[in-house]
């Protein structure tokens, strides 16, 4: 057997046991996820951090999980975590229109508080 | 279809189907903006006045300092302190006077913002805000300058007009011209001072414009509320504690 096809068959290999990790990784941050709207509808937001940290933590490349946080964020006033947050969700999903609304309504509120002062 | 299509097919498919899973949720949130300036060491707000100028229709430093005292009463914990305005302008100039040992000079038109550079001299005064200070038990002092001055801009509009071809067919086509529209602007600073020191704590510059279609006829006292009302929050968020409600989508 050549190089040529012994390098392809690896590739796939790879991919088909790396697949199921990340798609476990993906469900458990989901159910992670699910789980802290249900409480941030409670207006539980300290847990619903909480769940959702764990939920980027698990699985760092869903970016519902980091818009969630960063909206969280935004509810607690830390607004420096509520940005990074956001930028973080879009860095991984640029087109989506949700996140994108939900990260310009937060520079309105942003920039009103960091208007230009002097002294 | 080839292997290639189907390959495509599938991938459409599974987009759509992600996309199709994907769930929102839409939330009210409050988000607390802490005060810009902290007020602990006060008990008591003096808002003494301002260096205004601008349209005459308006008195922009007596309206600011009502205005500014109101919002103040009710969404702010330090007492108010109810005094008469200060007429800022006149101790600009006699200090200036009393500094040269001339006579005050008799009071030009204030019309644009560079008119009031002559008399911010008053906000560097230490003393004379001091002095004031000790007058009523050491507050916090708010002043600064309000400059109201009449606004006019052309703007492209997008009308529709109706026309009429050879054969006398109406038809009705977009037609872009530039209008003039009139307005007002609010520009200038409020300025927080120590009253235990004179010493300036913090300034806040603001700029705000409205503008009017030709057939809208608006007093200037009403585009002055109008204009402030933009300005308020962030006055207010300068010395108490916020919470702004707004609503946002959690993604599954």
């Amino acid at each position: 057997m050549s190089m040529r096809t012994v390098v392809p068959i690896i590739t796939l290999l790879v991919g088909l046991a790396v697949a199921p990790l990340a798609a476990d990784a993906r469900d458990d941050a989901k159910k992670q996820v699910q789980f802290g709207i249900s409480v941030a509808q409670k207006s539980l937001w300290r847990e619903a951090i909480f769940w959702w940290e764990r939920a980027t933590k698990v699985d760092p490349t869903y970016a519902a999980a980091h818009n969630n946080l960063a909206i969280a964020y935004e509810h607690e006033g830390d607004l420096a975590k509520a940005r990074a947050a956001y930028e973080k969700a879009l860095e991984l999903e640029p087109n989506n229109a949700m996140i994108k609304q939900n990260y310009e309504l937060f520079k309105e509120i942003n920039d009103r508080t960091t208007r230009k002062t002097g002294q | 279809m080839t292997a290639r299509h189907a390959r495509l097919a599938s991938s459409l498919g599974a987009l759509l189907l992600a996309a199709a899973c994907t769930s929102s949720y839409e939330i009210q949130i409050e988000t607390p903006i802490r005060p810009k300036l902290d007020v602990g060491a006060f008990q008591r707000v003096l808002v003494a006045g301002f260096l205004a100028g601008g349209t005459e229709d308006v008195d922009g430093n007596l309206e600011t300092t009502r205005l500014l005292r109101s919002q103040l009463r009710t969404k702010s914990e330090l007492r108010v302190i109810d005094s008469d305005v200060l007429p800022l302008m006149d101790v600009a100039s006699e200090a200036k006077a009393t500094d040269s040992g001339q006579q005050p000079p008799a009071a030009a038109p204030i019309k644009e913002q560079k008119d009031l550079e002559p008399y911010e001299h008053v906000f560097a005064n230490a003393e004379y805000w001091k002095k004031i200070g000790e007058e009523y038990q050491q507050p916090l002092i708010v002043t600064g300058t309000v400059m109201f001055t009449p606004l006019s801009k052309n703007q492209l509009v997008q009308r529709e007009q109706e026309v009429y071809d050879s054969f006398g067919r109406r038809r009705v086509i977009p037609v872009r011209s530039y209008q003039e529209r009139k307005g007002f602007s609010l520009d200038g600073r409020f300025i927080f001072i120590d009253g235990r020191s004179g010493a300036t704590l913090h300034t806040e510059m603001f700029g705000e414009q409205v503008l009017y279609s030709p057939t809208q006829s608006t007093p200037a006292l009403s585009s002055y509320f109008e204009l402030m009302d933009r300005l308020i929050p962030s006055f207010l968020s300068t010395l108490s504690s916020q919470k702004i409600k707004g609503t946002r989508i959690l993604l599954q």
